[in-house]
């Protein structure tokens, strides 16, 4: 088997042939998204306004686009048809660009010939009160897609060599999992903790919900597996301070904090693996009595449950004979915390009930709560927790539980207990636990170098929540474990093995395709100012002698695609391919529909 | 005539220049949110904000839009450091072609718009429209 080698740039400027745009033969489907699409937008309308188009062959409007038999359909009709273009108007490119790029290659077709036009994220969506309005801008988006793929270029990747080499940012247990997964694969990965302990959050932990297994002994032997490999190298107090390049040759430097001045590492990576944890929702003082001597988070409470052992709760001291949790602390309010649910933080508060139970089951347990959410397996431990003796008690989140202290010098907690009639009960307990949940770590200097995406919530964004879990907007870059959103440690180690995973298609070939949609210059317009030569901040614009001139020459390699050396030129010389002169005023002219389409209005 | 100008800009037509790594995203989450602008808002993706023609933006106004808004990459691009500077100048270079065409300078706006500004655009969007439909329409359209 050979594998195919990478080019080297050529600083000739490439030839790029094209079938006259009279000539093409396009492909269009309009998609309906279920009903995401066809809810808002007349998708027939758009599909009878496409197929009289020039060059349009076939125009259809498949429930989904992205389904396997559509896949297929659309592979058939373009071999049956022979079509030389491809426009599927429906998500985001985000999300399904690549899916048919794909399909085109498949049918061996110029993937490039292939236009992706959003009218979900940016049509159906945001208009699904005006239907006619939403139906003529759909029709108009279309024909502006039809536009581009008509003149596209026949476009090959570019390919370039990677780095069989990953950074693993942040050492709890996903980033911990995530470097020796990759070194299981034959992928040499740099893990950097900032702090100077590996471990994270789980590191710190006793047993732990489902298996009891102890945290720290869990981290413990990932520790030893990962610092008995060569192809592990573990950093701790290190951070990430610089990032260039780009994805399969990103160039990193890596500053460690070490006594008597920092030291500076730099690095070739091909691919980043994101993995810095989250914080625990800090309550603000009053916020259900914390501050006041017996109110302790849940973390707090763990710590204090597992330095414990076997011998009896005490908390300053004191002897522990009552607890009342308090759920949802922080999570699920839209003022002063955060909208959404941690997930964890139930299970794990059951969890640390069962183990005081076992330390001693005369003590007394009240969990007051919104909702118990200890979903799958874990409401097995719920049950058990129940027949251990917790008492459960649901209260409305309009009227809170109070914690105050008693005349008698204990804590007291009022409720009002929502299942048996209403009533009000005050309960004197020797500590409250507030069953805080996860929030974002505060991250700004990797958020910016990286440019990592955020979600309204503060967690780092995937491009897909279900179909690209732990990829980012940004290319070879993964997110995996709490950064992305609150989870279990399974769920975390699951992320932080899909990003090894992800990393591995992108490296393990030994070579990336890159887009090949970089700046070309036309020789033959090409006047030789020079004014270009210093907009390029990647240095990938030179001179070179041609037919007896200086002109300017691109090279495909390092060339980013942006085009910012394009409106520099004073000749008007150079083109981004994909985004040529003729391809943009094209598709400018088309988004204008000149006549409704619509023939009666829709409400 | 174009329909704008015969709807007497009810609704203006905008034509909004997003950047697919930064701004597009960011337009993209106003539909995931649901969002709503009006829907003689279009929007065409380019890399960056900073690789626009000013040719381009005065060529959307000539085609019958009644505004141009370019959602830049600003200081989030990752391409050039000095994006949001090389985007305000082709913004003032098109401005000066429209003076020339007597377009008021008002039908071109740019903002910065990062992957997450989701509420800003869709404000920019609503804003917009209504600073188009008090200029009325664009007569220079061909």
């Amino acid at each position: 088997m050979s594998e195919p080698e990478a080019t080297q740039a050529t600083p000739e400027p490439a030839k790029h042939d094209k079938t006259a745009p009279e000539d093409r033969r396009i492909g269009v489907y309009i998609c309906h998204c279920g009903g995401n699409i066809s809810d808002y937008v007349d998708v027939e309308a758009v599909r009878d306004a496409l197929a009289d188009e020039p060059n349009v062959v076939i125009s259809d409007d498949p429930i989904f686009a992205c389904s396997d038999g559509t896949q297929q359909d659309m592979i058939q009709a373009i071999k049956a048809n022979g079509l030389d273009g491809l426009v599927v108007a429906s998500c985001s490119p985000k999300l399904h660009q690549t899916t048919f790029r794909n399909v085109s290659k498949r049918a061996d077709m110029n993937p490039y010939a292939y236009t992706q036009v959003n009218v979900r994220e940016q049509a159906s969506w945001v208009h699904q009160h005006d239907k006619a309005g939403a139906t003529e801008k759909v029709i108009g988006l279309v024909r502006s897609g039809v536009a581009k793929s008509r003149l596209s270029d026949e476009l090959v990747p570019l390919r370039v060599n990677t780095v069989p080499r990953t950074l693993v940012i942040g050492g709890g247990i996903a980033g911990l999992r995530a470097a020796k997964g990759l070194a299981d694969l034959g992928i040499d990965a740099i893990l950097i903790e900032r702090q100077p302990e590996l471990g994270g959050w789980v590191g710190k932990l006793g047993a732990m919900f489902p298996h009891e297994d102890s945290g720290k002994e869990q981290v413990a032997t990932l520790i030893d597996e990962v610092k008995d490999r060569r192809d592990v190298t573990v950093y701790t107090a290190a951070e990430l301070t610089s990032k260039a390049g780009s994805f399969g040759n990103y160039e990193v430097e890596i500053t460690l904090h070490r006594e008597g001045g920092d030291k500076v590492l730099n690095l070739e990576v091909g691919s980043i693996i994101v993995a810095t944890g989250f914080d625990s929702y800090n309550p603000d003082d009053g916020e259900y009595g914390y501050g006041m001597d017996g109110v302790v988070t849940l973390p707090q409470f763990k710590e204090l449950v597992d330095a414990t052992g076997s011998g009896p709760l005490s908390y300053n001291g004191r002897p522990v004979r009552s607890v009342a949790y308090i759920y949802c602390v922080g999570s699920r309010q839209e003022a002063g915390g955060n909208e959404y649910c941690s997930k964890y933080c139930c299970t794990a508060a059951i969890h640390a009930s069962s183990l005081v139970s076992s330390l001693d089951p005369g003590i007394r347990q009240y969990h007051l709560y919104r909702d118990i959410r200890a979903y799958g397996r874990n409401e097995l431990t719920y049950n058990e927790s129940r027949e251990a003796g917790s008492v459960y008690v649901k209260f409305d989140p309009d009227t809170p539980p109070e914690v105050a202290k008693l005349d008698s010098g204990v804590l007291g907690v009022t409720v009002t207990d929502l299942l048996t009639g209403h009533a009000e009960l005050t309960l004197p307990v020797d500590l409250v636990v507030l069953v805080t949940g996860m929030v974002p770590r505060e991250n700004k200097t990797l958020i910016d170098l990286l440019k990592l995406p955020l979600g309204s919530d503060g967690f780092f964004n995937e491009i897909h929540p279900k179909l690209r879990p732990v990829e980012t907007v940004v290319d070879g870059v993964m997110i995996a474990g709490c950064c992305q959103a609150p989870r279990t440690m399974g769920e975390s180690v699951s992320a932080g093995l899909a990003a090894v995973a992800q990393s591995a298609a992108l490296l393990k070939k030994g070579f990336a395709e890159l887009e090949p949609l970089v700046a070309v210059v036309d020789p033959d317009k090409c006047t030789g100012s020079g004014e270009c030569l210093t907009a390029c901040p990647y240095d990938s614009i030179t001179s070179i002698e041609w037919d007896g001139r200086q002109i300017a020459s691109v090279d495909p390699a390092t060339c980013k695609g942006c085009g910012g050396c394009i409106p520099v030129c004073g000749a008007d010389a150079i083109d981004l391919l994909g985004y040529t002169d003729e391809q943009m005023k094209a598709a400018i002219e088309e988004l204008v529909v000149t006549e409704m389409p619509v023939k009666e209005p829709v409400a | 005539m174009t329909p704008a100008a015969a709807a007497g800009v009810t609704n203006p037509r905008i034509l909004v220049f997003s950047t697919i790594n930064i701004s597009d995203p960011g337009i993209d989450l106003a539909g995931s949110r649901h969002l709503e602008y009006p829907a003689s808002v279009q929007t065409m993706a380019v890399p960056c904000s900073s690789g626009l023609k000013p040719a381009w933006l005065v060529y959307a106004l000539d085609k019958g839009f009644d505004g141009v808004f370019v959602a830049s990459d600003g200081e989030e691009c990752s391409y050039l450091p000095d994006c949001a500077e090389r985007t305000a100048k082709i913004i003032s270079q098109a401005q000066e072609m429209m003076a020339a065409r007597n377009i008021s300078p008002s039908r071109l706006k740019m903002a910065a718009v990062c992957s997450v500004c989701a509420e800003p655009f869709a404000n920019y969007m609503r804003e917009f429209a209504e600073t188009l439909k008090a200029l009325g329409a664009n007569t220079s359209a061909a």
